[in-house]
């Protein structure tokens, strides 16, 4: 089966302290240390383990500038066997629709029997698998936790609300977004990244895939972000300070004072 | 005929010689032997080397202290004596059971010196030995077969009991005293009835005893006797010699050869690869142990040495919270797989599976604290922190590690902690206005000074243990130390990050910190933090020499340069718990506890595990990250030690220990009754 799996390189929310910038229009990202979506990873995995039972290949593909090639090292690591950077000036300030119409472009240019996306990113929208499904014409589940893997088709689980678990059979080609849980990741280290550093990966650009430089990026986003900040303390919300020991402490009192202790 | 006839002349039937049969045996036995040993040293010849041939005064040494001197057997008394007994009765009845299979084909053989007094002197030692072994053994057999102590119960999972194999052996022996002595007592008791004399035989021994009891038997019946126990003998002998290698009584061979080989450096782990440069490490194709091939000879000698004693298991602080480890049977599951994997006859199998996926789990392996408990205890010197990392570096390499490791590893990779912080707020813990008003704390990039204090992440970043940093920096202004850190250049000592088997990214770590270290050019390293200190004075090379907080003190109060004020809490009952990674690994027992005596009015009393036999909190480093299966904590045992001990205080000298006894005293539901303390903490109220 050939795989492939859009992933993208993101601020790590476990090692960083997020701050707005001087402008106030985005992260302050001076300090910021970056890894690799941990829903793409869930998903590579994934990728990884239906190879290991039924042969194929792991491709894995990102948008983004020259230091996104450290994401798919990464996966490459892991066990993805292939890797294809997208990176073009004219890709930066894409929205949703602008980063699914590149991937698009390129998917097309290959043969894969099954798509995969994480369900969503760090400081993303989730809306690429759909829209990414939508373009190819190919059928679409999200939030899977689970894949069967068939003649011809697959079977998709999904968690619905309340912890129920559905069961889809859906058939490939097709493209699923995948849900964190669905496997236990494995571990990458140093080593296994150095071992993938001289694997050559393909770089392309908006001519390479062959797509008008005005229909993404900045020009051809439909979606601005106008505003970033901290919202205001509402009516009734307080931000506790002091050291761990003094806010737990405060806490109690406060606790104690509104009767809930 | 006046003396009775020994196996060399002796005809069966009249006709056919016994000495024929004498000389066959040992050629049979012999060659038996031979070829057993060379399929159990198939292994050892295909395993990863080891070097082994270095500090050889040390290892005479070891091999004088605890393999001849048997100096760890009485920590367990009773088992301990009686292994002593049958140890020493086994070397001074070596000398005679060769002399004995030689006496077969040649009549009244002794070995040269042996033939006028000190022969006497020897039979008469000998026959001691002989009579003090066999009460040893059954004795043993009775603890064994009837009382059965706990420690050797086998567990379900791990097994069929080994009781019968044990008692199997001590009748072996049994059989082997008992007849040497009636050899000797037939032809005593024949020699007494043709002539009425009586040659002196030490009294009460199993020949004394055996000769009054034949006194009256007739000759005829005691040449009979006389050559049926020579043979009995000579059978047990070599059956025993080729029984040995196949179960935990191998050790009567190995046991001289695992001790001389045995670790000699503490605190330190082996290499990836014994012969390959840390800069080489990239060339290598595999990482740590994954198929049984890929342990070192000596560690799969240390599999044949293995007497199953379960003294190991009996102090693992993981076995005793009920997690899936139990060191006894890290080694006896992979001695059975040698065992079967190298049969005596036919092919050599391979069972192509990682050992953690066939004879081990992972979450046996990582339950390890690497507390040293087992390796400190086993009278053989058999070792497993060595092995648990290499059976950890496996596992790494080939991606296994748990989500709950994952995180503080790719943290430690991205930040150097394990935390994810942000590498300025690394030094954010001095800039607390109480403290800094007191003490200003010099970073040494820029600044200079002749000490380094190396925090390390947890006392860095921890709210609540970054009072080990201030505590620290006080005493050390007080003791007039001239001292800085490193601040946002420091990165995590690694001591875990090695030992849970991440190689290459303690490779960096190491790098990094030896870079920054070296660039200050202190004279000295200071740190609060016994995992620090240990990867810092064992694992990392070329730095200056390396001080824990507890030796400074010490030494300061012994030169006068720190004057401690009387106990402020004198009702309190003060006990210091020794953390591995000070005691064990590095053998500092009692500086922190001569500063604490140092304080006076202070009322300390002793844990009853204390110093080597000091039970593990719970670890350090990464494994405050891991999810362990357990039925309780090892804080939780810790603190009902100290407890039982009638403490109020547990003063230790390592924030983990810190961290994990504070934890347990809450789980413990002894809030209000008892509190840990670090010893930093201690020291620093008193001081005057």
């Amino acid at each position: 089966m050939e795989i492939l799996v859009c992933v993208k390189r993101v601020p790590d929310t476990a090692e960083n302290e997020f701050e707005l910038n001087g402008a106030g229009n985005d992260l302050d990202r001076d300090d910021l240390v970056y890894s690799v979506n941990e829903w793409d990873n869930y998903a590579v995995e994934e990728a990884i383990q239906i190879v290991d039972k039924v042969g194929g290949n792991v491709t894995v593909i990102t948008v983004g500038d020259s230091e996104s090639e450290e994401v798919l090292r990464r996966e490459m690591a892991m066990g993805a066997n292939n890797g294809i950077l997208l990176s073009d000036d004219a890709f930066e300030g894409s929205d949703g629709k602008g980063i699914a119409a590149i991937l698009k472009a390129e998917i097309e240019k290959g043969k894969y029997d099954l798509i995969l996306t994480g369900a969503q990113a760090d400081e993303g929208a989730g809306q690429v698998g759909g829209m990414l499904a939508a373009m190819l014409d190919l059928p679409y589940a999200s939030l899977v936790n689970k894949i069967e893997v068939g003649e011809g088709k697959i079977k998709v689980g999904r968690e619905i609300e309340g912890g129920n678990q559905e069961m889809n059979e859906i058939s490939l080609p097709c493209v699923l977004s995948i849900q964190t849980g669905i496997n236990e990741p494995r571990y990458v280290g140093i080593r296994g990244i150095r071992k993938v550093a001289g694997v050559e990966i393909p770089v392309k650009s908006a001519s390479d895939l062959g797509i008008a430089a005005d229909s993404i990026g900045k020009a051809g986003a439909k979606t601005k972000r106008i505003d970033y900040f901290v919202p205001d303390l509402g009516a009734g919300a307080e931000m506790l300070e002091g050291s761990t020991d003094e806010i737990i402490a405060k806490l109690i009192e406060k606790l104690k004072a509104k009767g809930g202790l | 005929m006046t003396s009775i006839i020994g196996p060399a002349s002796y005809k069966f039937f009249g006709v056919f010689p016994a000495a024929l049969l004498s000389f066959i045996l040992p050629i049979i036995g012999i060659g038996c032997f031979t070829y057993i040993m060379a399929r159990r040293i198939a292994p050892l010849v295909r395993a990863n080397p080891d070097n082994r041939f270095d500090h050889i005064g040390k290892r005479i040494q070891n091999l004088i202290v605890i393999w001849l001197g048997q100096m760890r057997q009485p920590r367990y008394m009773l088992a301990g004596v009686l292994h002593i007994v049958i140890f020493a009765g086994f070397l001074i009845l070596s000398i005679r059971s060769v002399s004995l299979v030689i006496i077969g084909f040649s009549d009244g053989f002794v070995f040269p010196g042996l033939g006028g007094g000190l022969g006497l002197v020897y039979n008469f030692i000998k026959d001691y030995a002989a009579t003090f072994v066999l009460i040893a053994c059954i004795v043993a057999a009775v603890r064994r077969g009837i009382y059965k102590p706990k420690r050797y119960a086998v567990p379900e999972k791990y097994g069929k009991d080994h009781t019968a194999e044990a008692v199997f052996v001590l009748g072996i022996i049994s059989t082997l005293m008992i007849s040497e002595s009636l050899f000797e007592a037939t032809e005593a008791a024949f020699e007494f009835q043709k002539t009425g004399e009586t040659h002196f035989l030490a009294p009460l021994t199993l020949v004394w005893i055996f000769r009054a009891m034949l006194s009256s038997v007739s000759p005829n019946v005691l040449q009979g006797l006389h050559i049926f126990f020579y043979y009995v003998h000579d059978l047990a002998f070599f059956f025993f010699l080729c029984f040995l290698p196949m179960g935990k009584h191998f050790h009567v061979i190995t046991s001289i050869f695992n001790v001389f080989f045995m670790r000699v450096q503490k605190g330190n782990i082996k290499p990836v690869k014994y012969g390959i440069a840390d800069d080489k490490l990239d060339d290598l194709t595999s990482f740590g142990v994954k198929k049984l091939e890929d342990f070192t000879w000596k560690h799969m000698l240390d599999f044949y040495s293995c007497a199953d004693c379960g003294r190991c298991s009996d102090q693992c602080p993981a076995n005793a919270v009920g997690r899936p480890l139990s060191p006894r049977f890290i080694t006896i599951k992979a001695r059975d797989l040698i065992f079967k994997n190298y049969p005596m006859s036919g092919e050599i199998y391979d069972s192509g599976k990682l050992l953690v996926q066939d004879i081990y789990t992972e979450d046996e392996i990582w339950s390890c604290t690497t507390c040293g408990a087992c390796e400190e205890e086993c009278p053989l010197g058999i070792e497993y922190i060595d092995k648990m990392v290499d059976l950890r570096r496996g596992m790494v390499d080939e991606g296994l590690v748990p989500q709950s490791l994952q995180k503080p590893m790719k943290a430690l990779e991205k930040r150097g902690n394990p935390y994810g912080k942000m590498e300025k707020k690394r030094a954010e813990w001095a800039e607390d206005k109480e403290f800094s008003a007191l003490c200003q704390v010099k970073d040494l990039d820029g600044e200079t000074a002749d000490t380094l204090y190396f925090v390390d992440s947890i006392t860095s970043y921890d709210d609540n243990i970054q009072n080990i940093a201030r505590k620290t920096s006080l005493i050390l202004k007080k003791a007039g130390v001239d001292f800085g850190i490193l601040g946002k250049l420091e990165k995590d000592s690694g001591n875990e990050v090695l030992r849970f088997g991440e190689e290459m990214l303690y490779q960096d770590l190491k790098s990094q910190n030896t870079e920054a270290i070296l660039e200050t050019g202190v004279k000295q390293i200071i740190t609060s933090d016994p995992h620090a200190y240990n990867a810092l004075k064992n694992d990392y090379k070329g730095l200056p020499p390396v001080k824990h907080i507890s030796q400074v003190v010490a030494q300061k109060i012994r030169t006068g340069e720190l004057d401690l004020k009387p106990c402020l809490n004198p009702e309190k009952v003060y006990v210091y718990h020794d953390p591995c990674y000070l005691g064990r690994h590095n053998g500092i027992y009692e500086d922190p506890r001569q500063a604490l005596d140092a304080i006076e009015g202070l009322n300390r009393v002793e844990l009853e595990k204390s110093r080597d036999r000091s039970f593990c909190c719970g670890g350090g480093g990464l494994m405050l990250f891991y999810e362990p299966e357990e039925e309780t904590r090892m804080g939780v045992l810790r603190v009902n030690m100290a407890a039982e001990a009638g403490a109020t205080v547990i003063v230790t000298a390592c924030p983990f220990c810190l961290v994990n006894i504070q934890d347990a005293i809450k789980v413990a539901g002894k809030e209000g009754q008892m509190e840990a303390l670090d010893f930093t903490e201690l020291i620093e109220q008193h001081l005057v």
